[in-house]
């Protein structure tokens, strides 16, 4: 078994429900995301269109993450989950340096490193990932990607455009994207303008890395 | 081409989380730092009890002592820097081998142990220590060995943060040996007060040719760069023109690198050891900069 996830750019409207569900269910600390939604605004008004992009971790087959924790904290689920355990990390913060894809932080509360899990205690239950059950237009998909009649499976082989963050990286991340383009896809590929955040005010118990 | 892209699209993240804050500190440039110094004047007192044995057998202890002295600043900063220092003993119980940081860390503790050992045979105090000069020099050998891996492992460390391409040169490993000859050969200038003027003038060209080789290759990656990821190229911009980090990067780079080298070259012609000294001095503040800027100028970017 090989979990995976697709986010069918097409249909996400960011609403930003999956976040949230994503941070009652984990009890994610204030100020850190396990999974955040990015608005990208592209060209000039009144040519004008807003994207929205769901970010998480990819669990990546060859995880850069696994490979420089030096206790084995980042580890890989026989289904293919990369996982933390929150008890073994020493907060050395590699893996936050190692992550290509900003998906690690510290957690100020626990000072130990912490990701999305796919929402491993309830795949272990047979649910599905908290995301995917709140997200009202169902662009988050997730299942077997060793199952050809799993719903992904069926995205993959019938989409044309789907594709990965960072390629180049050879991590062959198991989270895939249908419909996005450079923009979403490719942090360099946008400006951030100085206030554009959420709660980037917080002072308070900040977070190493990752997104706050 | 990411820069066309943008001036096309006109694409501006309009809501998001903040930026990461810098992951790895000042912290990790001390630990970077002591870690050259600590392994550099080993690599320079077995040079000196080869090349100027009646002069340098006295320097033994001194240096192995600020070898000590150094590893320990440098495991120190380390702890320092971990967010669960009480569980530093997960890497001893539960290694991952495939870490450079495991990997390091049991290096660094045996490298600890010889130097003790090297301490023990260089010790004279009664009838209680006894110098055992063959004992050191035999086990000096072996230290110098486990030296080299003590001083590359953050080479290996910073190439497994595969999210800062900037690190990911074969040249990372390079920077580190040098940084290690620069800083070992600065110490032992000031701390082998006794020394000939012949063997400080050598560990000033071991120095200078460390320096020289240093600034080579950051200029090389300065100008280069860019051509190899596009990341790169957008992490070099902090140090150019009026990036934020520009100032502090030729700072550093003046320096560590070309005051001292034009210095060393002033002190040969007047055969001055003062201005050794001052090179020696400037060039280990001068390498906390480089290092410094190194280290934080990835981690600027955004990974998402
Ligand atoms: S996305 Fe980052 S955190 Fe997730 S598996 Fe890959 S390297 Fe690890
Ligand atoms: S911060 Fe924790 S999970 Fe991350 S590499 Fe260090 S020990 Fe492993």
């Amino acid at each position: 078994m090989q979990l995976g996830f697709l986010v069918d750019l097409h249909l996400c409207m960011g609403c930003k429900g999956c976040e949230i569900a994503c941070k009652v269910e984990n009890e994610v600390p204030l100020s850190t995301w396990r999974l955040r939604v990015k608005y990208v605004d592209v060209g000039v008004f009144p040519e004008t269109k807003r994207t929205f992009t769901p970010l998480r971790c990819n669990h990546c087959e060859n995880a850069p993450c696994e490979r420089i924790c030096p206790v084995s904290a980042l580890h890989y689920l026989d289904n293919g989950i990369v996982n933390i355990d929150k008890e073994r990390c020493i907060g050395c913060a590699g893996c936050v340096m190692a992550c290509p894809y900003g998906a690690i932080y510290i957690d100020p509360e626990t000072q130990t490193a912490d990701k999305c899990t796919y929402c491993a205690h309830r795949v272990a239950s047979s649910m599905m990932p908290a995301c995917v059950v709140a997200c009202p237009v169902e662009a988050n998909i997730f299942g077997d990607l060793d199952d050809p009649i799993s719903n992904i499976s069926k995205y993959i082989q019938s989409n044309s455009d789907v594709q990965v963050r960072k390629p180049e990286k050879g991590t062959n991340p198991h989270h895939y994207y249908v419909g996005g383009g450079n923009v979403q896809l490719n942090p360099l590929a946008s400006e951030r303008v100085e206030g554009y955040s959420l709660f980037n005010k917080l002072t308070t118990k900040m977070p190493v890395g990752g997104h706050h | 081409m990411v820069h066309e892209t943008l001036a096309a699209t006109h694409a501006v993240v309009t809501l998001d989380v903040g930026l990461p804050g810098i992951v790895w500190p000042w912290l990790v440039t001390i630990n970077m730092w002591a870690k050259s110094i600590g392994t550099g004047v080993i690599f320079m007192l077995f040079y000196l009890l080869k090349n100027y044995p009646s002069e340098s057998g006295n320097l033994r202890f001194p240096t192995t002592v600020v070898a000590i002295v150094f590893i320990h600043i440098f495991l120190l900063f380390t702890l320092a820097d971990l967010h669960q220092p009480l569980r530093m003993w997960h890497i001893f119980f539960y290694p991952h081998w495939t870490s450079a940081i495991t990997v390091g860390a049991w290096m660094a503790t045996i490298f600890v142990g010889l130097l003790f050992a090297l301490a023990f045979f260089s010790a004279e105090y009664g009838k209680i220590l006894k110098k055992n000069d063959a004992a050191f020099d035999k086990l000096l050998f072996w230290t110098v060995l486990l030296a080299i891996p003590v001083t590359l492992y953050t080479a290996a460390l910073m190439s497994q943060a595969t999210a800062r391409e900037l690190w990911q040169m074969p040249t990372e490993t390079a920077q580190m040996m040098l940084a290690a000859l620069l800083a070992g050969s600065a110490t032992m200038i000031l701390l082998g007060k006794n020394l000939s003027y012949e063997a400080k003038s050598s560990l000033g060209v071991i120095l200078g040719l460390s320096a020289l080789a240093a600034f080579i290759i950051y200029q090389s990656e300065l100008v280069f760069g860019p051509m190899k990821a596009e990341e790169v190229g957008a992490v070099l911009e902090y140090i150019k023109g009026n990036g934020e980090y520009a100032t502090m990067f030729w700072i550093g780079q003046f320096v560590a690198y070309l005051l001292p080298i034009l210095l060393i070259t002033l002190s040969r012609v007047g055969r001055s050891e003062s201005i050794l000294q001052l090179a020696a001095i400037l060039a280990l503040v001068g390498l906390w900069i480089v290092k410094h800027v190194w280290l934080i100028i990835p981690q600027l970017l955004p990974m998402s």
